[in-house]
């Protein structure tokens, strides 16, 4: 009996806290975000952060991209050629890729790259009193830190996918028409007939969008929050990519369900 | 590491985004700039079956695509689809006698409608009806003449 | 309490909370104009939360902290951005601005407070620099800096719009005999020199009480000690004793609490 009640004890702090830790995310993201823009120092913070958040993550983004491109014309072509319709191996790649594959992925690539780095540094920032002396001079460092890193977020991740999808094509290209010798033709006039910019393309934008958001705020809010200690900032790093990983994938889901769900 | 070349950087990363969107618009998903509706007329076309057929279905004649179906919907009063269609400005040299019917391409079953001209010397002018149709295939119905027909041979 | 009546910063009846525990339970201090006070004790007490708390960076349950008419606790946040130009702190790290050149770390307070423009950020900060002893290391970055320049270049940080109070948070811990002696040397020049005010908190007995004028001696949340050096160190309070003299035993035991001893070894029969 001893037993059952303490667990029920032990869950409803739990839940608790995890209203505590929302509750001050929350208050984060609106501090940060608030407020006049800084027009002096903010473009030249911002375009910083969009170095290290975007360009730098560049690489991994177009490997990744040529390289699921490529599996998935390969895997889509034995399956298609079966029923005769490796004509449709364009439709299949490009549809797979712009509504899921491309920003999911690129997402995930993206919280375990840019996500942890930004945890990371933020978190020494405050156990090395960066942020602490930063008060003490008098700027809030949730508007000089934090913010520029919560817009390049939201910015560079849209761009990211679009790179993603097109080299992910690109990779589909080289396989399906150049390799397996699907024909060119049909290849790119089925594509086009399947995909539809406002319904496809740009709701994988929305998509991506959305997932930049909430991975920077995820990252930043882990580094805001940790120890200041080098487990803390190593607990809290995993907790960024876990934690991103999951709101992906569950996010995912809801957009996917009101953008392409049954009508 | 210089600003400078923080900036161009960064500005090439974003003009790459551009570019990709850009790419995934016109080669992907073949946005047209010309694709506006300045340059259609409607026509209708009642369907006893239209199943199968969806919006933005493509409307061709001799297998070149001319068109796009913009709505369906059903007809109260003989209670058959009633479809409407899109059809590019510069083929307006549909007679009124031409066939509408709803084909099907490839084995996957993606639906459109193929339109053969026929031998009239009046041409159809915007909104008018294509009155000569035939509906969708439905492999059920398919299934079922071929299975009666067998029946019927073993007699 | 000091004997001048020139007090910049008078603090009366402090109390802070952080949990369960009180940090502070009434305390009192005053901090003497153009004096360097010093305030000392075992790790944890909360010198580090004092220095924040005058700062602003905390806010106290209940007290006053009144520095030159402004009580801290009290001000709105555009008063304490005005109030705190007139400070400047130096952190355990040093906590310089990792993607910033030295340089840069230094004029940051100049560019955020005021709008001078170029030439003269520059003027100040090869002026402050040169205080320190670091004019020609303006462009490395910190990471390129060993500990004690680091200091350095962060305490130029510190003066650089010319603060009224200056707050050291365990300045000495980790430096070899030469940082030592110089960050000794330039904390009293400076406050000389520049007409300062300076708090230091540090549990390091003697290298503090070489150039404090007065020094505060705290545990368990209250003042227990206080006077010029001379009077601290010959005190007779035992618990500030055993602080001063680096005793092992005494109100701070040495045993953590157990059993008796040959009861635990079972030496004894039952």
């Amino acid at each position: 009996m001893n037993w059952m009640l303490n667990f029920v004890q032990r869950l409803g702090a739990t839940g608790i806290e995890t209203l505590g830790v929302f509750g001050r995310a929350s208050l984060i993201w609106w501090r940060a975000l608030w407020g006049m823009p800084d027009w002096r120092n903010g473009p030249t913070l911002l375009v910083r952060q969009l170095y290290f958040v975007g360009v730098y993550s560049l690489i991994i983004i177009v490997v990744s991209g040529l390289f699921i491109g490529m599996v998935l014309a390969l895997q889509g072509y034995t399956v298609l050629v079966r029923f005769g319709a490796d004509q449709a191996l364009g439709q299949l790649v490009s549809l797979a890729l712009i509504r899921e594959l491309g920003p999911v992925v690129a997402a995930l690539l993206f919280a375990g790259r840019a996500g942890s780095a930004l945890t990371a540094e933020i978190g020494l920032m405050k156990t090395t009193e960066q942020l602490a002396s930063m008060a003490m001079i008098g700027v809030d460092p949730l508007k000089r830190v934090l913010r520029p890193r919560l817009w390049a977020g939201m910015i560079a991740m849209p761009v990211l996918t679009q790179i993603f999808n097109m080299v992910a094509i690109w990779g589909a290209v080289a396989v399906g028409v150049d390799w397996l010798k699907v024909d060119a033709g049909s290849f790119w006039a089925n594509m086009q007939s399947a995909v539809q910019f406002r319904e496809d393309v740009l709701n994988g934008v929305i998509k991506s969008i959305v997932f930049g958001a909430v991975v920077t705020w995820i990252a930043v809010f882990q580094g805001y929050d940790a120890t200041p200690t080098s487990e803390g900032i190593s607990a809290a790093t995993t907790r960024t990519v876990v934690y991103s990983s999951l709101a992906i994938l569950g996010i995912d889901f809801l957009l996917t369900a009101v953008m392409f769900g049954v009508k | 590491m210089r600003m400078r070349t923080i900036e161009i950087s960064v500005g090439a990363f974003m003009l790459a985004g551009l570019l990709a969107l850009g790419f995934l618009a016109i080669q992907v998903s073949g946005l047209s700039i010309h694709d506006s509706n300045r340059d259609t007329y409607k026509l209708y076309a009642h369907f006893t079956n239209a199943s199968g057929l969806a919006a933005r279905a493509k409307i061709s004649v001799a297998g070149v695509v001319i068109g796009r179906v913009t709505a369906i919907t059903l007809d109260p009063k003989d209670t058959r689809a009633k479809v409407e269609m899109a059809i590019q400005k510069n083929v307006n040299f549909l007679t009124n006698d031409s066939i509408a019917s709803i084909q099907t391409a490839g084995i996957l079953g993606e639906k459109y409608i193929s339109i053969s001209v026929g031998g009239d010397p009046e041409v159809l002018k915007e909104g008018d009806e294509i009155t000569d149709t035939q509906s969708a295939l439905v492999l059920e119905d398919l299934i079922g003449k071929v299975l009666t027909s067998i029946g019927s041979k073993k007699d | 309490m000091a004997e001048s009546d020139d007090n910049l910063i008078e603090v009366r009846n402090l109390r802070f909370q952080r949990g369960e525990r009180w940090i502070f339970d009434g305390v009192d201090f005053n901090i003497a104009r153009g004096k360097i006070t010093a305030i000392m004790g075992p790790s944890g007490t909360g010198k580090t939360t004092l220095l924040r708390l005058i700062g602003g960076q905390l806010r106290a349950e209940a007290g006053s902290i009144h520095l030159d008419g402004n009580d801290i606790p009290r001000l709105n946040r555009n008063d304490l951005f005005a109030v705190r130009r007139k400070m400047g702190m130096l952190f355990q790290s040093g906590a310089l601005f990792t993607d910033l050149t030295v340089y840069e770390n230094v004029a940051f307070p100049l560019r955020v407070h005021t709008r001078l423009p170029e030439a003269m950020i520059r003027d100040v900060v090869l002026m402050k620099l040169h205080a320190v002893g670091l004019r020609g290391a303006r462009d490395l970055m910190p990471s390129e800096l060993s500990g004690g320049m680091a200091r350095r270049a962060a305490l130029a940080r510190a003066i650089a719009l010319d603060p009224q109070l200056i707050m050291y948070d365990e300045p000495f811990v980790g430096q070899d005999p030469i940082s030592m002696g110089m960050l000794v040397q330039l904390i009293r020049l400076l406050n000389d020199a520049l007409g300062l005010t300076s708090i230091i908190v540090s549990h390091d007995v003697h290298e503090t009480a070489s150039i404090a004028d007065y020094i505060y001696v705290i545990a368990d949340g209250k003042v227990i000690g206080q006077g010029t050096p001379e009077q601290v160190l010959n005190t007779d309070d035992a618990r500030v004793r055993q602080f001063i003299r680096g005793l092992p035993d005494g109100p701070v035991p040495f045993h953590y609490p157990a059993i008796d001893y040959c009861k635990d070894l079972q030496l004894e029969r039952e």
